[in-house]
């Protein structure tokens, strides 16, 4: 079996390379994917809180990633993805999400997700949604 | 009766206004995100760009950059929808909104419907102000790509107004 590249699994994806993201951890239906603090994503310069739309994306990112490593996933796309944003993620930290298959019909997933940045506690945002699945049934 | 302000005037200040407020926030740039006003009508276009691929085999927009191409569009009517008045009476001038920023609100949730497939084109994208009170506020955003009608994505966010 070929060794899995993280770097490869991103760079497949332009616009999480655009965004920096790194794939940390994937697996059985659960992925761990961060993104770096950057201007060029931030929502509101008075505060320097990174915009919504790009924790959307990460988000996004990290639960097509849980799709895809569950047993008999492929490529996935967003049917619909809720973000609660709990508090504005403290300027200068790295973003991490974390995201769980937790279980999939033959054609829908269902992802629950959270982005911690740097502190513990409250995290930043959580978010839930359903991805299209396609099972592959083990060949006979 | 008061003769009415010039039209160059007028379009002067809206669209100097607009301006400040979308070049205000990095992300929309970073997106590329532009916006189109006739009025207080704004449309949003997010121009394609190879960046914003997620699935290069079919080749397909990542659902995170719609995400971010609605809520940015959310975010900026809301704003300006808040602006407006102000504007219009003289009480902001537009010169001033470029100087400094108001506080923009901020989002409670954000819940995105991918109708279809994002094709490697242009973008549009226009949001709708449903309710906004003192402290909250609700969007819905709409896009599309080729057809108005035929929907790709729409969006509704709860948002809290700057106090």
């Amino acid at each position: 079996m070929p060794s899995f590249d993280p770097q490869a699994f991103i760079n497949a994806l332009p616009f999480a390379a655009a965004l920096n993201m790194r794939l940390e951890e994937i697996g059985a239906g659960r992925a761990t994917i961060s993104m770096p603090w950057d201007a060029r994503f931030v929502g509101d310069p008075a505060t320097g809180v990174i915009h919504g739309g790009a924790v959307s994306a990460l988000m996004d990112t990290c639960g097509g990633a849980a799709v895809m490593s569950m047993p008999g996933g492929m490529a996935t796309a967003t049917i619909d993805l809720r973000i609660d944003y709990m508090r504005a993620a403290t300027p200068g930290q790295r973003i991490t999400a974390r995201a769980e298959c937790y279980h999939a019909t033959r054609n829908v997933a269902f992802v629950r997700a959270t982005a911690h940045d740097e502190e513990t506690g409250t995290p930043v945002a959580t978010a839930s949604g359903a991805f299209t699945f396609d099972r592959k049934d083990p060949a006979p | 009766m008061k003769r009415p302000e010039p039209v160059q005037n007028v379009k002067h200040r809206r669209d100097t206004a607009l301006r400040a407020l979308v070049q205000g926030v990095p992300y929309a740039q970073f997106l590329g995100i532009v916006f189109e006003r006739h009025g207080d009508e704004l449309t949003a276009v997010l121009p394609f760009d190879e960046r914003l691929i997620g699935n290069p085999i079919l080749p397909a927009l990542h659902g995170g950059g719609i995400a971010s191409f609605l809520e940015v569009t959310a975010i900026i009517e809301l704003s300006w929808a808040m602006l407006w008045d102000d504007l219009e009476t003289g009480a902001i001038t537009a010169e001033a909104l470029a100087e400094k920023l108001p506080r923009l609100p901020k989002t409670i949730d954000f819940t995105v419907d991918y109708l279809r497939t994002g094709l490697p084109r242009d973008a549009y994208a226009r949001a709708r102000v449903n309710r906004s009170g003192r402290r909250y506020a609700s969007v819905h955003v709409e896009a599309w790509q080729d057809n108005r009608a035929r929907l790709f994505a729409q969006a509704t966010g709860h948002f809290l107004m700057p106090q």
